[in-house]
């Protein structure tokens, strides 16, 4: 055991393999095993992940994550902002859900200071939430596809992705770091053909589901790849901290969504798909469910959405509007207070969790009573995920690892921050 | 929403069938209830026994292990654990105070080994050394770099 910091600094491969003989995931005996490094440029590794593996001819004996590539300090970022100024960073932490990372964050801080927001902003929250969801799975299907040698999906799944990100550019005015929710409710209005492009999109949604699965599903080379690797029991994974698809997928009932409801979801229908088998099948599929799932809710968040205001009645906290912003005076001493000054949060700390589409997305924000955040701290799903590596591809072949990273569906940029 | 704010005491009494409560009120020696969040504050040497008891107690997932630097106030850190209960549908959260004389405290990957990479990441943010960790090194930093960036007497923009 290291005492001091100092004793700390270098440790090569080596290291990581005595570490994982200290774990006694090493058998002593074998000495005729190969270290391979894989990563931080990998094409499978979706980002800078490096994982080092101890290989025995094509077997995974041991392997290890080495993370910290992608790291930028947003936390450290975080204290040094406005309230509302964090909003923005929180987009390029999962750069593939920016909604779900605007929500947890905005949630959070409205919880400290014990905002109501109207139905109207948690309707159409939940909306592009589960468009968000819609974005994010089609990604993961497509690079999933692609990594197992299945070209052609990846095309499809980004020709929807971009009709979603076409969707958002109309609210926020920007594709992918979109930063359209604020502390209090939403930016703006959606432009009026919102609503229709979105009808549309969730009219043909269901059907271009089916077509990736009729793709797939059924596909021997999809299924010798796919079915009985990557195995994760339900004791397992919440050992390890597995959240969202792959706990389910291990036969975890979870979801936050349903069962510590935020954002009015309590008000919608919509069913939990879970798995018992625990492989990367059973992850493909909880998933493919799932995008049935959110066309479900965003469509009854849609036709179901309520008049009214998208932000709550705080002109201390909320932007005013330009209009009133020019015409009355009072409106234009809080714009300017708000934007020099920002605004002071009751002292506090609060911990919300939201269901990203990767699993159990948390924001620790802690409140010192000023206008800047004593701390905000993200717990993200795929950072604790991604400790689940080594005991789903021991003992594995060399090949299943890149289908068991493709199926945790990681993004780096969380896991550094 | 509803505002009640509940101290030490009155937690101990009117919570008292709360099974987080229940489980630590010999082991607590701080507790409060605001924003219906329940936090509550035990020495940093009974943290095993603490989570060993929030977890007999239905608390079965550990989501979070994080810490904040209240510098220059004692103890600074203030290692922080958010525990959820699948069943009760409830989380609490445990604050373990680590004081600048003595930066350890003992590692609760035996229980949870999901805190595996959150007490790496305090020990390389925040420099608190977890005592039985199996593998603590730096994990977000690169491995020779000098200082905790999270500490607050770091600055934002690093040593120039």
């Amino acid at each position: 055991m290291p005492t001091s910091v100092e004793d700390l600094i270098n440790p090569g491969v080596d290291d990581v393999i005595a570490d994982s003989k200290l774990h006694g995931t090493i058998d002593p005996a074998q000495d005729q095993t190969m270290i391979l490094n894989m990563g931080p440029q990998h094409p499978s590794t979706h980002g800078v992940l490096r994982v080092v593996l101890e290989v025995d001819g094509e077997s995974v004996i041991a392997l290890a994550p080495d993370i910290g590539y992608l790291h930028t300090g947003i936390e450290k970022t975080c204290e040094a902002k406005f309230y509302q100024q964090v909003v923005p960073l929180t987009d390029r932490i999962d750069y593939l859900c920016p909604m779900t990372n605007n929500l947890t964050y905005c949630l959070a801080v409205e919880k400290l200071l014990q905002l109501e927001i109207p139905e109207r902003a948690q309707y159409l929250r939940v909306l592009l939430n589960e468009l968000t969801r819609l974005n994010s799975h089609l990604v993961w299907l497509g690079t999933h596809a692609m990594d197992i040698g299945a070209l052609t999906v990846f095309l499809y799944c980004f020709r929807e992705r971009e009709e979603i990100l076409r969707i958002f550019e109309m609210v926020a005015g920007q594709r992918m770091m979109t930063s359209y929710f604020r502390i209090g409710g939403l930016s703006m209005e959606p432009p009026i053909d919102f609503y229709d492009r979105v009808r549309n999109f969730l009219k043909i949604m269901p059907e271009k589901i089916a077509q990736y699965e009729n793709l797939l599903t059924g596909n021997p080379i999809w299924m010798g790849r796919l079915k009985n690797v990557g195995h994760l029991s339900a004791a397992d994974a919440i050992a390890l901290g597995v959240t969202g698809p792959p706990l389910r997928a291990s036969g975890v009932d979870w979801d936050l969504r349903r069962d510590m409801p935020y954002s009015g979801y309590e008000k919608f229908k919509f069913d939990v798909p879970v798995s018992q088998v625990g492989d990367v099948w059973a992850r493909y599929e909880v998933r493919m469910k799932e995008m049935y799932e959110s066309v479900k809710i965003a469509t009854q968040a849609l036709e179901g959405l309520p008049e009214g205001r998208i932000t709550a009645v705080a002109p201390k906290i909320i932007l005013p509007d330009r209009e009133q912003m020019k015409t009355q005076m009072e409106s234009l001493i809080h714009h300017f207070k708000i934007v020099t000054e920002g605004f002071a949060v009751p002292a506090g700390q609060v911990y919300q969790g939201v269901e990203s589409p990767r699993g159990e997305m948390g924001y620790y924000v802690v409140s010192d009573g000023t206008a800047k955040p004593f701390r905000v701290h993200m717990r993200n799903p795929s950072f604790a995920t991604l400790q689940a590596l080594e005991t789903m591809c021991k003992g594995r072949l060399l090949a299943d690892v890149v289908a068991v990273i493709g199926s945790i569906d990681i993004v780096l940029g969380e896991i550094d921050r | 929403m509803p505002v009640t704010t509940l101290e030490k005491a009155e937690v101990l009494e009117q919570m008292a069938a709360n099974p987080a409560v229940a489980a630590l009120s010999s082991l607590l020696t701080d507790a409060r209830f605001a924003l219906n969040e329940l936090t509550i504050t035990v020495p940093k040497e009974k943290i095993v026994a603490a989570v060993k008891a929030v977890q007999a107690a239905g608390y079965n997932f550990m989501e979070d292990v994080t810490c904040v630097d209240w510098y220059p106030s004692e103890p600074r850190f203030h290692v922080t654990y958010h525990i959820l209960s699948h069943s009760l549908k409830e989380r609490i959260r445990l604050i373990a105070p680590v004081g600048s004389e003595d930066l350890s405290i003992d590692s609760i990957t035996d229980v949870w080994p999901a805190a595996n990479f959150y007490e790496r990441e305090v020990f390389d943010l925040f420099g608190v050394h977890f005592g039985g960790h199996p593998n603590l090194r730096r994990i977000m930093m690169p491995d020779d770099w000098q200082g905790h960036p999270l500490r607050k007497d770091y600055p934002v923009e690093g040593y120039r």
